[in-house]
């Protein structure tokens, strides 16, 4: 037989692929099977979210923040509230820091979730997540108990949260963590030992401690590669301090580690859902200061400066000293933070928001290269994708 | 922390006082201010000197002053997770000044410079692949500058007689409407510092 020269072609895998995780292209540089370079096309999904939120006062830019990770809306809000709360120099109640954590976890969990049971998916796994979806409609519904809506929720305010817990939901919330453990464990069952699952995943998509380091990977993903790191342990926030938790830390950085450290994170985060609802003081969930906080509705009924604070807040806002402040939290893939610059106005002069995704997505073409063209599915999976961040 | 914080822009001002212009501490964040040219030895002396080993590089992003002379400003905030610290660096540049890239000190730093390019315009040396990565293919103009409008300048929609999605110039069917609902009186009343004196 001849001999044939065999050249290097490419692949255009996505915009509108299942396993893309949302509006991902990629143009794969192939030779044969093995991908030689992956070149991600972003920004299909690019609403230009910075833009917007620098023509807001500071409190219409909230829910502009849910729309970034809408696997777990809530998170994206806690860096941006920081923010300003760092720059209008305000103490949030105790009470609306516990319920942060509280949210917070509850958000992690509900993008782990659609993480875990999408990535096994992708290499061939249906059953997960049909059953881990169940769980993220459990936390939507709290979600609505508490905020009046199921995924954007806007609920973090600054100097606080929208409304206190209703009665009854914080036992709802703890009984519901008891079988969702459960939960998670089937999982566990189907996926963790499983034959398919370990040859699609174990030794797949290596990253070293170094390589994270240098791509500025955080979360997750550089926890799996054996990194020590979490912002809730080394720099908490909220009321993280006085919560007791471990830290999963990885030893290979593959696909597996990354699968694992999102399992064990699940169980993590309910045991501080549990301490969160058993430790939550009493009082108010928002600061009591009118210029940044509207007044109750009871109260502008029959108070002249209730009126007149509820009528500037809602039109005007309130000023922002100017300032700036990089404020980080550890968001479910990793440091979500917002670098906010303010001029002294009503209006935000800049908001850069700090996507994980973003930068996970950007080790893509690193952990890929050498490759078969199915395990950029695996990696693709473990790298927690969601293109409303990516993209912006 | 704070102290430690200010003892760190004092070491690092007093050993690169030929390139660090500013360092202060504010709100409990350090920032310091850097020569355009000499990004990369900075940027590499705070990844490798012991006493910064801020080894990953979180986020770098543009800032447009159009009323400065150097009306960008190129942001980058640095993480050490050896001593639990951050850093902010800053460059000024203008629309026509390429800033170094960083990206041979920082891997992380290519599409957080490639999106301030997108976004901004600014111009980065050497970078090794400085393409638009957020707009549109075709996409003219840098749309997170303060002179861009909102509402843009083309729409896209298919068109059903040539079967393919065309660009038009953007027309609203009512004008845009800018509230400024900022109050022109705050602090400008004579007086005002009143309210704030302890009597």
């Amino acid at each position: 037989m001849a001999e044939t020269q065999l050249k290097a072609f490419n692949v255009n895998f996505g915009p509108m692929h299942p396993s893309a995780h949302g509006v991902l292209r990629l143009v794969l540089e192939m030779s044969g099977e093995v991908v030689e370079r992956c070149d991600p096309h972003i920004g299909l999904l690019h609403r230009g979210t910075e833009k917007l939120i620098e023509q807001k006062t500071y409190m219409q830019a909230v829910p502009y923040l849910d729309r970034m990770d809408y696997t777990s809306s809530i998170n994206n809000e806690h860096p941006f509230v920081m923010a300003v709360e760092k720059l209008l120099g305000i103490e949030v109640p105790p009470r609306a820091q516990y319920m942060r954590v509280l949210w917070d976890e509850l958000g992690r969990i509900n993008h782990h979730l659609l993480n875990t049971g999408a990535n096994a998916m992708d290499v061939g796994a249906m059953t997960p997540i049909l059953y881990l979806f169940e769980q993220r409609e459990r936390i939507w519904e709290f979600a609505e108990r508490v905020s009046g809506s199921r995924m954007h929720t806007a609920f973090y305010r600054v100097g606080g949260v929208a409304f206190d817990m209703p009665a009854g939901l914080a036992e709802d919330i703890v009984a519901w963590t008891h079988t969702f453990e459960k939960v998670v464990e089937d999982i566990e069952g189907l996926l963790l030992n499983n034959r398919i699952w370990k040859q699609r995943m174990v030794d797949i998509g290596v990253i070293t401690a170094e390589q994270a380091l240098d791509w500025g990977l955080a979360g997750p993903q550089l926890r799996a590669s054996g990194v020590a790191w979490d912002l809730r342990k080394s720099q908490p926030y909220a009321a993280y301090a006085d919560m007791d938790f471990d830290i999963p830390v990885g030893k290979n950085g593959d696909c597996y580690d990354r699968y694992l450290i999102h399992l064990v994170e699940m169980h993590e985060s309910c045991k501080i859902i549990r301490q969160a609802i058993a430790k939550m003081p009493g009082g108010p969930v928002r600061v009591d200061n009118r210029k940044v906080s509207p007044p109750p509705r009871a109260e502008m009924k029959n108070s002249m400066e209730a009126l007149i604070h509820h009528f500037k807040l809602f039109s005007e806002g309130y000023r922002v000293p100017a300032g700036e402040s990089y404020s980080a939290i550890e968001g479910p893939k990793g440091e979500l933070a917002v670098y906010l610059v303010s001029d002294g106005t009503n209006k935000p002069y800049r908001c850069k928001i700090r996507p994980p995704a973003f930068v996970n997505l950007q080790a893509l073409d690193m952990m890929s290269k050498g490759h078969m063209l199915a395990d950029i599915v695996a990696n693709i999976g473990t790298i927690d994708l969601v293109f409303g961040e990516v993209d912006r | 922390m704070m102290q430690a914080l200010t003892d760190l822009g004092e070491y690092i001002s007093s050993t690169l006082s030929q390139d660090v212009l500013a360092a202060e501490v504010l709100k409990g964040e350090l920032m310091i201010t850097v020569r355009l040219a000499a990004v990369q030895k900075v940027m590499t002396f705070l990844r490798d000197d012991a006493q910064c080993l801020f080894k990953q590089c979180m986020d770098v992003c543009g800032v447009d002053y159009p009323e400065r002379e150097q009306r960008f400003q190129v942001v980058y905030n640095l993480l050490s997770l050896k001593h639990n610290q951050r850093i902010r660096v800053k460059v000024d540049t203008d629309a026509e000044t390429a800033v170094p890239t960083v990206t041979g000190v920082y891997s992380s730093a290519g599409w957080f410079e490639r999106e301030a390019w997108d976004m901004y315009g600014i111009r980065f040396a050497d970078h090794p692949d400085l393409r638009r990565i957020l707009t549109d293919y075709g996409f003219e103009g840098h749309p997170l500058r303060k002179d861009f409008p909102v509402s843009g300048y083309l729409e896209v929609r298919y068109d059903d007689e040539q079967k393919r999605v065309v660009y038009d110039p953007v027309k609203l069917t009512q004008d845009f409407r800018n509230f400024d609902s900022l109050s022109p009186w705050e602090g400008i009343l004579p007086g005002d510092e009143k309210a704030e004196r302890k009597v």
